[in-house]
């Protein structure tokens, strides 16, 4: 079976080239997945990774007679949205059908949201960040939301038989519907126009910022890989100075922020190619490949793409009072872009290390630990250090895991700090006790205890064991004293051997200096 | 006729004849007064239906085995002292277009011919709740849409007063088995009539509650704005004990009422119509608006008895009515099209692959092709385009604001009466094949219930009495405000009482015994 992409790969122009001559407009579409106990319409349970096709019911298999019930949750978690993307929000508005079949979708309609969003006319500002050797600062820019509406998934279909996963070439298709009917929240953009060179940027940046919001929102996991998040990139080109915009293609199958803004920037290419061999954009679905970086042809898809949009009769108007609505707007937490304006403020970290702090997923693991007693500095060293390396192998098989999947909770590392500023535990000793928290033993100060961890306090027994050392290497004692001061290093290690590492390793090199009668 | 065991049928005993011929009121105090046995009373309707359902064609499932066995478990029961639901051991036909847990339903269309659902329609589970043995699935226009069960995929239902006549649709099944003694109670469904018609023309009683007054989950759906389940009986009484089982809010149904079930039952008492307004809606009844001079003729006379009762009788008008039909015939098609959708031979219902290897869009084709009869593909394609961009504002949309209108008539007409009435359908029960090659003529017996549908107000059919040209019974139609149910039923229960005292006995009592046929 032939298909489009067999034809060889399309054409494109150096991106740098395309800019003097044309300017780019985006418009994103991202679904979000909301993670409701329940489906959008039904009681069925919503978790991923189940058995295909055992979270379904009557409603969401679309039998006969079966009828929907909209899950008050999910309204609440659009409501939120919306009003977090400065959004207005309907007091009256409907749910829609719309019509088409398709062998994943049970009821061949989908229960959505047509001229009567809950959700209309907001912005999102998103801070895109600098070029390295180009830019000194980000940039702000704003994105205009035209609306959010609420809906349900299909089923998911997969292609069994053929080589690429796609329809065409298999022999059948498996569908399963445990996805039919999971809640779903649609935000589009208006038009993003005036990005120029920086709107593959823009495009990620914003569905970033889209994803910290919603999940700060607590809407969502926001997870691209398992599609709990999903963008569809709509890019055209006009000529530099038109008004009118071009033919626009919609990139599907964008799964990751970084295949955002390479799926924009790799379109911009292609329509520039095409546009510049004086031919017209075709008026399409694209989809985006990750491995080799390129779009290829999906179905054709034109206004005239007839839905027969109507009322869903079997669904009441949804309308929240505006009582509900303040009451949602109280639980709105604050911006996540804000946020970190201000933690970055109260922690004193510098620019770098708060992005650092950011790209880990820090944030929220390092103020809990502050909140509970450690230095902003102490909670930031133990997690980007040494909490962060152990992160990297932690897994099965030495794979990496999330900070917060190691199993130290803030409360362990603001105790582990306190053990090591109030001097009981030096460096080493704090690594050993983390492996005991590590491996399940309990508290730090548990695992100090079992383990005997503890600076020795007391100057005599250390005192002791810096005589003998003194003793035994009269050479480099002669070294010292004669000014090589460098040379305590090499005694100090001697002599934590012999305290079996239970000493402050800098009273020992005080203790070596002073009992030598040599300042420091 | 009073003497019932006269009309029994040949070649079988008086006994069951006897028991059949009970109201549904006198079948549940009998049972509670331990005069008869829910199993007696179930057979009784079980040996009848073996013997003139064929004859019929009102039913197209009899589970003799599932209905004594809840009769065996009522009897069971009741011996052992346990309280009873009012209605617990006295049989129900259910129209098969709810869905019943393990009992194949087909909503009349080669479609489903072999679908079994897995769930119950909240009404069947309501009525398995009273404990009222199901007797089968009664026949049906295909997914409701006609008024003549001519549409059936599985052969139309005959009239019992006369076998070449159809008994009205699309719940044609339902009001034949009532009106045949087969069933002392049956479920209907009405969309733009398919309840109140075939009552009309069977001698029946047929009530369309409130729209959002009874579940329709699990309910196949035509139209799902329009739908409505409702009782069909053979008295008035017997129906509001119906009623009363299935009523109430299911949370399971967004546009089911969550407010108090009218007193129906109370109000089936009521004797005296004094001070009650009653008003003849001008556009919907009258021998110039073609109905029937007999049908007419009943109608004038019921309005005397009203009169007699204690009702004022005045004529009010309604001037959207005449667009009913047109707006009707817009959004039913339009809903019933995207309803309809779901039949596409993917997870259930009859499948015709085509040769080849086809895609799944010519499987869904070919299977819709093979298992939608004409009238259903009609109606598809007349809703299709409807809904199509470029005609949806001019037919849905129109279709929609004259709905609008058509409330506004009747909240006005409310505000001069408390009930309305007009004759039910225009005609007595036509030949069967009479109408079938003309949609529009079928179309038209539904114009003086269609209004009820747009407006979602409640509306019941009573007998009126037999036109004298045909000998054939005749609707008086009672239309009352939303969410006032029981005045039907108060209206409805005192014209009863009046013209069975004036006539010597029910409408349905003067229907000829049905002629088997081979
Ligand atoms: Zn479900």
């Amino acid at each position: 079976m032939s298909t489009r992409t067999s034809a060889g790969p399309d054409r494109t122009v150096p991106y740098d080239d395309l800019l003097t001559r044309y300017e780019p407009v985006l418009g994103l579409e991202v679904h979000v997945e909301l993670g409701t106990a329940t489906k959008m319409f039904c009681g069925c349970a919503t978790g991923f990774g189940a058995e295909p096709n055992t979270q379904t019911c009557p409603v969401c298999l679309g039998l006969p007679g079966a009828l929907p019930v909209v899950n008050r949750t999910a309204v609440e978690s659009a409501i939120r949205i919306g009003l977090a993307l400065n959004c207005g929000i309907a007091e009256w508005c409907r749910f829609a059908r719309k019509n088409y079949f398709y062998p994943d979708m049970p009821k061949n309609f989908q229960t959505s949201q047509y001229d009567e969003p809950i959700a209309v006319d907001g912005w999102l500002d998103v801070e895109v960040p600098p070029r390295e050797g180009v830019d000194e600062e980000p940039f702000t820019y704003r994105v205009e939301i035209e609306r959010a509406h609420m809906e349900e998934d299909t089923g998911k279909s997969t292609h069994v038989g053929g080589s690429t996963g796609r329809i065409h070439g298999a022999s059948h298709s498996l569908v399963d519907y445990n996805r039919a009917g999971i809640p779903l929240i649609e935000i589009v953009t208006k038009p993003l126009t005036g990005a120029g060179e920086r709107a593959p940027e823009v495009a990620r940046a914003y569905v970033g910022a889209l994803r910290d919001l919603l999940r700060a929102l607590d809407v969502s996991d926001v997870k691209m890989e398992q599609g709990s998040l999903r963008c569809d990139a709509n890019v055209s080109l006009m000529p530099t100075g038109a008004e009118r915009f071009g033919t626009r293609t919609e990139t599907k199958n964008v799964n990751s922020l970084r295949s955002v803004e390479r799926a924009v920037r790799y379109e911009m290419t292609r329509h520039a190619a095409v546009l510049d061999a004086g031919e017209s954009i075709l008026q399409e679905t694209r989809h985006w490949h990750e491995d080799t970086g390129i779009t290829t042809s999906g179905r054709p898809k034109s206004d005239a793409d007839d839905y027969r949009y109507f009322p869903e009769p079997d669904l009441v108007p949804v309308a929240p009072t505006r009582e509900d609505v303040e009451r949602l707007r109280a639980t709105l937490p604050e911006n996540p872009a804000e946020r970190r304006r201000r933690l970055q403020e109260e922690w004193g970290y510098s620019d770098l290390e708060m992005r650092d702090v950011v790209n880990a997923g820090a944030v929220e693991v390092i103020e809990a630990t502050v909140a509970v007693g450690a230095s902003p500095a102490a909670a930031r060293k133990w997690w980007m250090g040494e909490l962060a390396r152990r992160a990297k192998t932690a897994g099965e098989d030495g794979s990496a895991v999330g900070l917060l999947d190691l199993g130290v909770t803030p409360a362990h590392v603001a105790e582990l700090d306190d053990l090591v500023t109030s001097g009981r535990l030096n460096d080493s000793m704090a690594r050993q006790t983390l492996d005991g928290v590590l491996a399940g033993e309990g508290s730090p100060t548990e695992v100090a205890d079992a383990r005997g961890l503890e600076l020795v306090q007391d100057d005599g027994a250390l005192q002791a064991a810096v005589d003998e050392v003194l003793a035994e290497n009269p050479d480099v004692v002669e070294k010292i004293r004669g000014g090589k001061v460098q040379a305590v290093g090499a005694l100090i290690g001697q002599v934590m051997k012999k305290m079996r590492g239970q000493a402050d390793a800098g009273r020992a090199r005080q203790l070596i200096l002073d009992t030598l009668g040599v300042q420091g | 006729m009073s003497d019932p065991t006269t009309h029994a049928a040949s070649g079988a005993g008086a006994a069951d004849a006897d028991l059949t011929r009970l109201t549904a009121v006198e079948m549940a105090d009998r049972l509670a007064a331990g005069a008869l046995t829910s199993v007696e009373l179930t057979q009784a309707h079980l040996d009848r239906i073996e013997r003139i359902d064929p004859t019929l064609n009102a039913f197209l499932l009899v589970d003799a085995e599932g209905a004594l066995a809840t009769a065996r478990e009522v009897d069971a029961a009741r011996a052992a002292g346990e309280q009873l639901p009012r209605l617990a051991g006295v049989p129900v036909a259910v129209k098969d277009i709810a869905c019943t847990q393990g009992l194949t339903t087909t909503a009349g269309s080669r479609m489903l011919e072999d679908f079994v659902p897995p769930y119950d329609a909240t009404v069947v589970a309501r009525i398995r709740q009273a404990r009222m043995p199901i007797l089968g699935k009664t026949n049906m226009d295909e997914f409701a849409m006609g008024s003549s069960t001519e549409h059936s995929a599985f052969g139309p239902t005959r009239n019992p007063w006369d076998l070449d006549r159809i008994p009205g649709g699309s719940g044609g099944g339902s009001s034949a088995a009532v009106a045949a003694y087969l069933a002392p109670l049956a479920i209907g469904s009405d969309t733009g009539g398919s309840i109140r018609q075939p009552a009309a023309v069977t001698g029946t009683v047929g009530t369309k509650p409130t729209y959002g007054a009874v579940s329709r989950y699990g309910i196949i759906a035509l139209a799902s704005s329009l739908d409505q389940i409702g009782p069909c009986a053979r008295t008035v009484a017997d129906a509001a004990l119906l009623h009363e089982v299935i009523a109430g809010h299911d949370p399971m149904d967004s546009t089911s009422v969550d407010a108090p079930v009218p007193d129906v039952v109370g109000a089936a008492g009521t004797t005296d119509l004094s001070g009650l307004r009653v008003g003849v809606v001008r556009e919907i009844s009258g021998s110039d608006q073609g109905f029937q001079p007999g049908v007419q003729a009943r109608f004038d006379e019921a309005l005397d008895a009203l009169r007699d009762l204690g009702a004022e009788i005045t004529e009010v008008s309604c001037p959207h009515f005449a667009y009913a039909m047109a707006a009707y015939y817009l959004i039913l098609p339009s809903e019933a099209s995207s309803n309809l959708a779901r039949y596409d031979a993917m997870r259930y219902g009859r499948r015709v692959t085509p040769d080849g290897s086809p895609s799944a869009e010519q499987v869904m084709g070919a299977s819709r092709d093979a298992g939608f009869g004409d009238e259903v593909k009609r109606r598809i394609i007349l809703g299709t385009y409807a809904l199509s961009s470029g005609y949806y504002d001019a037919y849905y949309g129109q279709a929609q604001k004259v709905r609008t209108l058509i409330a506004r008539d009747f909240e006005a007409a409310f505000e001069q009466v408390d009930v309305l009435v007009s004759p039910t359908a225009p005609t007595t029960a036509f030949r069967i094949g009479d109408k079938t090659e003309d949609p529009m003529a079928m179309y038209l017996n539904d114009i003086a219930t269609i209004p009820a549908n747009l407006a979602g107000v409640p509306g019941m059919s009573v007998p009126s009495g037999t036109a004298d040209e045909d000998g054939l019974p005749a609707g008086l139609q009672i239309l009352a405000p939303a969410m006032q149910d029981q005045r039907l039923y108060a209206v409805g229960a005192a014209l009863e009482a009046r013209l069975r005292e004036r006539q010597g006995g029910y409408v349905i009592e003067q229907a000829p015994e049905i002629e088997v046929r081979a």
